[in-house]
């Protein structure tokens, strides 16, 4: 198991209480598995995402654990997980444009990066350049500034240098959102060729987006409300999902071929929850068409079949 | 009905303003009452330029955008608002689109005192009830409350809402969905493609193919500020022809269909990054030049399916000689 | 840190910064009630604020002896008998009637020299942010000569030509030239918000353009609108006892920045009359640092990423 995560609680401090972002998440990621994570705005995704690598002043740690490759990891602590940044888990950040040092040439940001990080610039030089041609950047690139270069290339460029020490989990929230599609599509092509190189281990890709989710996931992991939906494998989740969620949420994408005039497609009435005081029971349960009285109680994170997780009674077959 | 005859903006760029930049070059095309035309394009396109044109937001350098025939740019002062009487646009950021500190129904109190300060306020509420209600929005539910109550798709509606009250003959929505959730999306959109029904004429700009082709009859897809293809949505996508409208249907992540396989079907390999010799002079270029003889113009490859493509038209002339 | 449990972690976390909370009933002004209220910063420069007003308005009329009366007997210490609280100058006037009737003074400069370079700045602010092209051009050229111009020469060449000047000379004076940074502020946050789409959607309404100013881009700047009126306010304050205690002050009437003066020069200091120029000077001081703490705490009031509660 490379990341192995059991109930996960973050939240977020306010005035008025806490929110409870991330309520509860329990699941693995194994070697070699582009995991996606998938939901709507205010679903605790990013949450999740962000608590693997850093908290911020707002987020609080309340319980579980997170195990990657046998080390648990101090999330609460931000010192301690200094070790862990960058090395072993690693993201790549949403707004690509601005997250290089304006005032730094490209090779010198990274070489000051990798340096505070007690490793040698000098020796880690070579497979740097190796890396920048299978991106298909030239290697000047790196005595430029990042003003000169294009949006894409920019991303490309943190991609590289976000992996650049292997880390074993990689991170990318919501990188395909802002770029147009032949770029959309570049990156996330990249994306899985980092994993078939060997660059990292294994991927945590976050995004709104199941389509592209589709392109380059194994498997896809649907939040909703602070909690887990469904896990399974991609065409699991696209094909026959379980948790009506999903399956509403899958049904309401248009996409190229299907026309208004011949298929109707609607979408989910209703609004998320507020995590400020969710509900109890199942936080799905008041714009679900399937509802009964059993959901009343918060059902489980379980696994229905073999590799396939669903948090539903009538997934688990409890119609009773 | 609204016509756009090869409608051009320059900006002013440079130190002094010596140089121009073509944002928009000879787009043609028109939207009739009762049909939603999608404009296509990425950033950079021009899309967003064309829909402020229309809109009277910024001036047009050249060309003529006529509305029922009549030439717009020659409408000024006072007969602006009647303009508006009959093209109304909605914008991406549903939250900047309201003035965050008045409540989110003063965009109706604008519309009442200027287009009917006389009506009583009673014959207001009911219009406004059912203009409500034609979005599927509760009047309980949205009136009275600040627009940080409120969830994007429930801002967007009202907005819709708001083009509604007056007797729309265009409706530009400009990216109205992007920053929608995805269960909202299609709500939205459907309101798009039922306001055909009224005899209202949508333009929908968007640089997501999916949801063009979802609710649109007609594609026009720009490129750097020039159209490339255009036509009936699915001959457009049916059989994309040029290099830059193949290479955005191979990028669109589809929900069923691997970008591979997406290729495999569209079975003729996609030419480098979809560039034009042509094409790829501009959008930065000198002085703004005259229109030549020789330039590409939209070739009809089809009843209904344009491609502005420079060899096609010199083939065809060939051919034809 | 090292080994720290979680628990332990939590409870020395550092300050937290708070995302927006909406008060209960969503309105501005119950919002802005509600967390004014509970400022220290704005609760304090209010009182004491108040506390100097009243003075000001009240104390002539308490006192309503003719400040420079020389009616007293000289250089008297304060005491609490009514008619002596500030004691009396070398010239046997009451200092307590000068102090309150020089406080009357600079709440008068304050609030119409002020005012004027409020309206000013704002006006060529908005037009300059709004319509942009040669008429920013215009008006930044005017601004710029405004700023650069030497304000206390061209104030002494005034002076040579104007024998009798009243506190309403000085403050139309003062207005007229400490505008041009209020400009360019206002002009900075017009430019951002006329690029907004609430902004278009008022166009595709059928608003003008100084609707449109007035009614959504003053509005939305109006918190910021009136923290720039009080630094304004506090400022010509400030300006006017300055120039008065350089003795370019109006040539009539009381005002704090003349008692000071007329302090330095029959050498109160040496003498010991300190009941002559402190409180004058505190009273500058009060008004004018209880004004920018005020602006500071409205800030935070109107600003929810500021506040540290």
């Amino acid at each position: 198991m490379s990341l192995q995560v059991t109930d996960l609680r973050v939240y977020y401090r306010t005035l008025a209480g806490d929110v409870k972002a991330l309520d509860g998440a329990t699941f693995s990621i194994a070697d070699k598995e582009i995991m996606g994570l998938a939901g709507e705005s205010g679903c605790g995704k990013s949450t999740l995402g962000n608590s693997l690598i850093r908290l911020d002043g707002r987020m609080k740690y309340v319980s579980g654990s997170v195990n990657l490759d046998g080390n648990d990891l101090p999330i609460w602590d931000s010192d301690e997980m200094v070790h862990y940044r960058y090395m072993e888990v690693s993201v790549v950040p949403q707004y690509a444009m601005s997250a290089m040092n304006p005032t730094r040439k490209i090779g010198k940001m990274i070489s000051e990066l990798v340096e505070s990080r007690g490793v040698s610039y000098k020796e880690i030089k070579p497979e740097l350049q190796r890396r920048i041609d299978l991106v298909g950047l030239q290697r000047d690139v790196m005595d430029r500034y990042p003003i000169e270069l294009s949006g894409g290339m920019k991303q490309r460029m943190v991609m590289v240098i976000s992996t650049l020490m292997d880390p074993s989990l990689l991170i990318t929230d919501e990188i395909t959102s802002a770029l147009d599609v032949s770029t959309q599509r570049a990156v996330a092509e990249t994306l899985v060729s980092f994993r078939d190189h060997g660059f990292v281990k294994s991927m945590m890709v976050i995004t709104h987006d199941m389509s592209i989710l589709y392109q380059i996931a194994d498997s896809i992991l649907v939040m909703y409300a602070g909690k887990l939906a469904e896990k399974a494998t991609t065409e699991v989740i696209i094909g026959k999902p379980l948790h009506p969620y999903t399956r509403m949420l899958v049904s309401s994408l248009p996409e190229v071929g299907v026309r208004y005039a011949d298929k109707r497609l609607t979408g989910i009435p209703g609004g998320p929850p507020s995590l400020l005081h969710p509900p109890t029971g199942c936080r799905f349960r008041a714009r679900c068409p399937l509802a009964f009285a059993k959901c009343e109680e918060e059902p489980p994170f379980v696994e229905v079949e073999p590799g396939h997780w669903a948090a539903c009674w009538k997934a688990t077959g409890s119609d009773a | 009905m609204l016509s756009l005859n090869k409608v051009s903006k320059v900006y002013k760029t440079g130190t002094f303003g010596g140089k121009d930049l073509l944002a928009v070059r000879d787009v043609s095309f028109d939207v009739n009452g009762g049909e939603v035309v999608s404009l296509i394009g990425e950033s950079g396109s021009g899309k967003t330029t064309v829909g402020r044109m229309i809109l009277k937001l910024i001036e047009v350098s050249r060309g003529t955008i006529t509305l029922d025939g009549e030439d717009i740019s020659l409408i000024h002062g006072g007969d602006v608002k009647s303009y508006y009487r009959q093209v109304q646009g909605v914008f991406q950021d549903p939250f900047s689109s309201y003035n965050p500190i008045f409540k989110a129904d003063r965009i109706f109190a604008m519309i009442r005192s200027a287009y009917f300060p006389e009506m009583p306020a009673s014959e207001w509420a009911d219009k406004l009830e059912a203009a409500l209600r034609g979005v599927t929005l509760d009047p309980g539910q949205v009136l009275n409350k600040y627009p940080h109550q409120l969830s994007g798709g429930q801002l967007q509606r009202l907005l819709v809402a708001r083009a509604l009250l007056l007797d729309l003959k265009i409706l530009v929505a400009d990216e109205i969905i992007s920053m929608l959730d995805a269960s909202t999306r299609i709500d939205v959109l459907n309101l798009l493609a039922d306001l055909r029904t009224r005899g209202m004429g949508v333009l929908f700009i968007t640089h997501d193919l999916s949801l063009g082709n979802y609710i649109s009859k007609k594609t026009v897809i720009l490129r750097r500020g020039v159209i490339v293809e255009m036509g009936d949505t699915d001959k457009v996508f049916g059989h994309p022809t040029h290099p830059y409208t193949r290479l955005l249907v191979s990028s669109v992540p589809q929900l069923h269909k691997k970008w591979a396989e997406i290729e495999a079907e569209l079975s003729a390999p996609i030419a480098g990054k979809g560039g034009c010799p042509f094409h790829d002079a501009y959008p930065l270029a000198g002085r703004l030049p005259e229109p030549k003889a020789d330039e590409p113009t939209l070739v009809q490859i089809e009843d209904d399916h344009f491609v502005g493509c420079f060899e096609l038209e010199s083939e065809k002339a060939q051919q034809v000689a | 840190m090292s080994g720290a449990s979680p628990s332990e972690a939590r409870e020395s976390a550092g300050p937290i910064i708070v995302p927006q909370v909406a008060a209960p009933e969503g309105k501005p002004r119950g919002e802005f009630l509600f967390f004014a209220l509970r400022s220290k910063k704005f609760m304090l420069s209010v009182a004491i604020l108040g506390v100097l007003a009243c003075i000001a308005v009240f104390g002539p009329i308490v006192d309503s002896t003719d400040p420079v009366a020389q009616n007293g007997l000289p250089m008297l210490q304060p005491t609490l008998d009514p008619g002596n609280w500030f004691g009396t100058t070398y010239f046997g006037e009451d200092v307590f009637a000068q102090f309150a009737n020089g406080l009357r003074a600079s709440f008068f400069i304050g609030f119409f020299g002020g005012g004027l370079a409020a309206l000013i700045g704002m006006t060529v602010g908005f037009i300059a942010g709004y319509r942009g092209g040669w008429v920013d051009e215009a008006l930044n050229m005017i601004t710029n000569v405004f700023l650069v111009i030497p304000t206390l020469a061209v104030l002494l060449v005034i002076t040579s030509y104007l024998q009798a000047r009243g506190v309403m000379f000085e403050a139309v004076f003062i207005g007229a030239t400490s505008w041009p940074w209020a400009a360019r502020a206002i002009r900075a946050q017009t430019f951002s918000l006329r690029s907004r789409e609430f902004i278009d959607l008022a166009k595709l309404s059928g608003r003008g353009s100084r609707q449109i100013i007035v009614s959504e881009i003053a509005s939305n700047m109006s918190s910021y609108l009136l923290l720039t009126f009080i630094l304004l306010f506090g400022g010509a304050i400030l300006i006017a006892a300055s120039l008065d205690f350089i003795g370019l002050g109006p040539t009539g009437g009381m005002s704090l920045g003349l008692m000071m003066y007329n302090a330095v020069t029959w050498a109160a200091l040496q003498l010991g009359i300190w009941w002559w120029f402190i409180p004058p000077g505190v009273g500058i001081m009060a008004t004018v640092g209880a004004l920018y703490v005020m602006n500071v705490g409205l800030d935070e009031i109107f600003n929810p990423k500021l506040r540290t509660m």
